[in-house]
């Protein structure tokens, strides 16, 4: 028992990245736009922030610039598919492997250099008990997150402006003859998931591991991506199941850690996370009998003039 | 020395577009000796990349005018190693260096195509002609490092950070083990393995479930300094460098490294290829032929430790000690290796048990 709480504390940290890029996809999403490029924009983050923070020292700021460079390369691909039409799927693995090799090309000075870790903004004091430090010990990253998910689920649930992206995520012509404006709410969407994914980019660096190393996020933005199908694009379901997820990913190393892995293999342990996901999307889809939950428009180009 | 980023990698790619004849008739004059390196990461990545720019620097120490090196950074193991390969042997370098594991098939299939060009694979076991491997004896350092941990650690519980279970991998764990517990037969190693080379996130956190668990020091397979950040986060005892110094990283938590050398091989086969009698082999030296170096013991270590750790490393460089002399029994209980008996090279490199102690 004396193990739960680090546990715990582990897996929060391993779920936060996963959680914001998701929750910014899942935005994105839902105003009919599905951007492969998670993993590439938050590869742009982690590297902004790593050098913001490098050179000045100022978190904030840091964050701020992961948000605001992820978010601009996000625009490149809002150009190509909302205003030129390109295919979404294709422009989102372009920007993946662009995002990855800006990345490694920016980051060349930087790798094999020291940060400090972005630490807990309350007094050391009410963090030195077991329990208090669940509540009050966290990166403010990791409160980012959970906020972000209550904003999330409030303006799409509660807000005229997430009604409105939602309409234009299930049925784009009906929100463009009410004149709305289909191409300026995505691209605004987009803006968002790229910010998102920023901020869940500057994660590796100030909350992780503090160093900057190629291809640091590790394949994770790929995770986020497959946790809003999983998620069923719901917001407290998100969290639910990127928790889940950092559960399944911690136990794995608790278990390894304890020398007690019985006669399972270290590969077992390795696929388990992925095991997981597989068995949950399989009940989801046995759930939901037929009926999608994706937003209708998901994926398609809007062309006006036809 | 020309060092090539991806920056410019576009460069080469159309100079090598351009001039392949005409490259390769220049330099069939007397000129200096061109040598490229082909390296996976950066060649400031503080770990494995960085110990091969120290090599390439050292040989142009030792031979100046006489050499002209292109240094060939954050290369993937894939297709894009096979161009670049190409490119420098069309350039006209006699030997290229290629320095990750993953490189094997590709160099193989290039020095096929250019006889006249030597090549040499870091870590790889396939050679041809015109390539040669080459390797250091990493264990060597590991049993060191085993020595410190067995008289530094106070809860007896030592972690292990594993990539793939490998026997390269596998016999560092093993030497470590080993050599802890001749020091202090209640240790225990606990391995995690990341089935990953590059995760420094998992890493982390690996680390910090080693530690959650017990462990007061943590050695790791992994090149990246994050198990010895967490380690000095946390304040545990310590952890040690892999493949150089990371003291920078973890000025408290890091006990010693085990620092890559690779200088005395590059300075003999440039030597080798100058007078003519290079031929492919296999070469694999540590510690006393310098390729495997022990880094500055961290300060808070006492005196009589550390004349415990150099004693081992005295004796692996005077030949006295080796660190898989019996008697070795496995995990399960099995002999290994009867009392005196040491495990020949063949066997290292068929390492696929754990020695008594290991918990992977």
């Amino acid at each position: 028992m004396d193990l739960l709480i680090p546990i715990i504390f582990t897996l929060i940290g391993a779920s936060t990245p996963i959680l914001i890029a998701a929750l910014g996809e899942l935005v994105v999403e839902k105003s009919g736009v599905l951007n492969l490029g998670v993993e590439g924009m938050m590869l742009i983050g982690a590297v902004v922030a790593f050098a913001v923070t490098y050179t000045s020292g100022n978190p904030w700021l840091a964050i701020g610039c992961a948000a605001l460079a992820a978010a601009a390369s996000s625009m490149i691909f809002a150009f190509l598919t909302l205003t030129l039409s390109a295919s979404q799927v294709a422009t989102g693995l372009a920007l993946t492997i662009f995002g990855t090799g800006f990345s490694a090309l920016f980051g060349q000075g930087y790798t094999g250099r020291p940060i400090d870790i972005f630490r807990s903004v309350f007094p050391a004091e009410l963090a030195s008990h077991p329990i208090w430090r669940l509540i009050f010990g966290h990166s403010p990253l990791v409160y980012f997150s959970l906020i972000l998910v209550f904003a999330v689920w409030f303006f799409l649930n509660k807000t005229r402006a997430g009604l409105i992206l939602r309409a234009v995520g299930e049925n784009d012509f009906s929100a463009h003859s009410i004149g709305y404006s289909v191409i300026g709410v995505r691209y605004a969407a987009v803006a968002f998931g790229g910010a998102m994914a920023g901020i869940a980019g500057s994660c590796f660096p100030l909350l992780l591991t503090p160093q900057w190393a190629e291809k640091l996020t590790a394949g994770r933005g790929w995770i986020a991506l497959a946790l809003v199908v999983f998620a069923a694009w719901r917001p407290f379901r998100l969290l639910a199941g990127a928790y889940l997820f950092g559960l399944v990913m911690t136990i794995e190393l608790y278990t390894k850690a304890s020398g007690s892995m019985g006669l399972l293999p270290s590969e077992f342990w390795a696929a388990l996370p992925y095991l997981a996901t597989i068995i949950v999307l399989v009940l989801i889809s046995l759930r939901r009998s037929g009926h999608s939950a994706a937003p209708a428009c998901l994926g398609k180009p809007f062309m006006p003039g036809q | 020395m020309t060092i090539i980023t991806r920056r410019t990698a576009l460069k080469l790619g159309a100079a090598g577009l351009a001039l392949p004849l005409a490259s390769s008739l220049a330099f069939a004059q007397d000129g200096p000796l061109k040598i490229g390196f082909v390296n996976v990461g950066p060649k400031d990545d503080n770990g494995w990349t960085y110990g091969h720019w120290v090599g390439a620097q050292a040989l142009e120490e030792e031979f100046g005018d006489q050499v002209e090196i292109t240094f060939v950074e954050s290369v993937p193991e894939g297709p894009d190693c096979e161009r670049v390969l190409r490119e420098l042997a069309q350039q006209g370098n006699k030997i290229i260096f290629a320095t990750s594991f993953g490189f094997g098939d590709y160099v193989i299939k290039v020095a096929r195509e250019f006889p006249d060009v030597i090549f040499e694979h870091a870590t790889g076991y396939q050679r041809s002609d015109n390539v040669g491997t080459y390797n250091a004896r990493f264990h060597e350092g590991r049993a060191v490092m085993g020595t410190l941990a067995g008289h530094l650690s106070k809860t007896n519980n030592i972690g292990y950070i594993g990539t793939f279970p490998i026997p390269e991998v596998v016999m560092g764990i093993n030497a470590f083990t080993l050599a802890a517990r001749k020091v202090n037969p209640e240790i225990t190693v606990n391995v995690v393995w990341l089935s990953s080379w590059h995760d420094p996130a998992k890493e982390s956190d690996a680390t910090r479930a080693l530690i959650d668990q017990g462990a007061d020091i943590i050695s790791q397979h992994s090149d990246g300094p994050a198990a010895l950040q967490v380690a000095e986060e946390r304040g545990i005892i310590g952890g040690f460098g892999q493949g150089a110094d990371m003291s920078a990283f973890a000025p408290n938590a890091h006990l010693s490294a085990i620092i890559d050398v690779w200088a005395p091989h590059y300075i003999q086969v440039v030597k080798d290829v100058q007078a003519g009698n290079w031929v492919s082999d296999d070469s694999w030296p540590g510690i006393a032929a310098g390729e495997v170096v022990i880094g500055p013991y961290n300060e808070k270590i006492p005196a009589e430790v550390v004349e415990a750790a150099e004693a081992v490393k005295n004796g692996i460089v005077d030949g006295s000690l080796h660190p898989f002399t019996g008697p070795i029994v496995d995990n399960t209980g099995t002999e290994r290796a009867a009392a005196g008996e040491t495990i020949d090279d063949a066997g290292l490199w068929a390492m696929d048990w754990y020695v008594e102690g290991v918990k992977a």
